[in-house]
């Protein structure tokens, strides 16, 4: 359980990263390494070179602004919990990253190594569905915005190029967002089986769901029964066969993804969006 | 190679290492800090937990270039330091370990809680802390036990 040889160099900024992916193939980024370095470990990928993204300053900056709140992508999930300006703008995200592993994996992983690793299973690529983030890429073209919505588009696949970095997130500033964070896991700190991430601006809804297929998804039916106040939970939870995949695996079968993706969207919304 | 200068455990260290070395090899096979073990080395076990610039991590997910400039620390200087003494002994008392491979990280897993948590007798809290760090002689019972009566001793002191 080595991993095989590689070369490593530590970038000093943005633009220095982005020319060694260029000038590299297959040179992959290191930011906290907590998903690169089991990968690394289990000889599942094989880079010749690391390029460390993780001590760039610009990159572990939380700012905010009169109408957003911009995350660095190298924030880690340990400093997230503890930002004020998290708490104050997006608690969603603290909430949901006291279920992201454990203390000692929280304070290496950053949040822009999960929304670029993009595993299904992972909590804050729905999170920033339920936010309408804004993904920022930056490449030799220059930097580019990425709708969440847009963003995650498969199994571990994002909408992002060779050669660009994630280097932000952007998460619009809505006073009164409400918003609710539920999942079922195993043991506390695993991959969930099912979970739901959500935010609701006056009546409308958004919900980000995770670990219910290759990639963390809305749920555009269940939201519209959600907006319409007479059709009520329930008719949302019937919606929900619609917006989400039959998705079985070796944990749990598709007819009880479902039934708990429903038994998490009436907590969440009895629990967490009450008015 | 790469050359790295970091401290461990008070110590300065100068070495020149591979680029895929992870930091629980280099302080285990080039300084014979062996107190800090490997289970799985994929980030789920907690065996390899140590402390970089006082926040703990994976030992096996942290490469030895990564700590270059760093503070690391051990359970050797955690121990030699004595500010676990209370903490070990009550692992002690409460038969909180049976063959040990655990009990390092598990050991600075629990001190990282009771620095940090904002009630460190809340049993609840203890076992979502060191959730992360596997037992497969004790059943955790006796760990949340000593990590518990730890919290209540230091609290009356």
């Amino acid at each position: 359980m080595k991993p095989a040889p590689f070369d490593y160099v530590r970038a000093g900024s943005v633009a220095e990263a982005v020319g060694l992916l260029a000038a590299h193939e297959g040179a992959k980024l290191l930011a906290g390494g907590q998903s690169l370095l089991p990968a690394l470990n289990f000889r599942l990928s094989a880079p010749g070179l690391l390029v460390d993204i993780g001590r760039i300053a610009d990159l572990r900056r939380i700012d905010v602004t009169a109408t957003m709140l911009r995350i660095g992508a190298g924030c880690t999930h340990a400093m997230l919990l503890d930002a004020p300006e998290i708490a104050a703008h997006a608690p969603l995200i603290a909430t949901a990253l006291a279920h992201v592993a454990h203390p000692a994996i929280r304070s290496r992983g950053t949040i822009g190594g999960s929304l670029a690793n993009a595993d299904p299973a992972a909590e804050l690529p729905a999170c920033m569905l339920a936010l309408d983030a804004t993904i920022i890429a930056e490449g030799q073209a220059g930097a580019r915005r990425i709708a969440a919505a847009d963003f995650f588009t498969g199994l571990f696949e994002t909408a992002l190029e060779p050669g660009e970095i994630l280097t932000a997130v952007e998460i619009p500033l809505v006073p009164g967002r409400r918003h609710g964070f539920a999942e079922l896991a195993r043991r506390h700190g695993d991959y969930a089986l099912v979970g739901l991430a959500a935010a609701a601006e006056g009546e409308a809804v958004r919900l980000g769901f995770f670990a219910v297929g290759h990639a963390a998804l809305r749920a555009p039916a269940a939201e519209r029964a959600l907006a319409d106040g007479a059709a009520g939970i329930e008719a949302a939870c019937a919606a929900l066969a619609e917006d989400l995949p039959a998705h079985a695996d070796p944990e749990i079968s598709a007819p009880v993804r479902l039934h708990l993706a429903r038994v998490l969207l009436r907590r969440v919304m009895k629990e967490c969006l009450a008015p | 190679m790469t050359a790295i200068s970091l401290i461990v455990n008070g110590e300065r260290v100068e070495a020149e290492v591979p680029a895929r070395l992870h930091l629980a090899d280099f302080l285990r096979e080039r300084l014979g800090l062996t107190g800090t073990h490997l289970g799985c080395e994929h980030g789920v076990c907690g065996a390899c937990t140590v402390r970089l610039d006082g926040a703990i991590v994976r030992g096996c997910l942290v490469l030895a270039v990564q700590a270059e400039g760093c503070v690391v620390e051990t359970i050797e200087g955690v121990s030699d330091s004595g500010e676990l003494a209370d903490l070990q002994e009550a692992f002690w008392r409460r038969n909180a370990l049976q063959c040990g491979y655990c009990t390092p990280g598990m050991m600075l897993a629990a001190a990282d809680f009771l620095a940090h948590a904002p009630d460190p007798t809340d049993r609840a809290a203890i076992r979502a802390h060191l959730s992360g760090n596997y037992c497969r002689c004790t059943g955790y019972e006796a760990i949340v036990d000593a990590v518990e009566a730890t919290a209540r001793a230091r609290r009356a002191a």
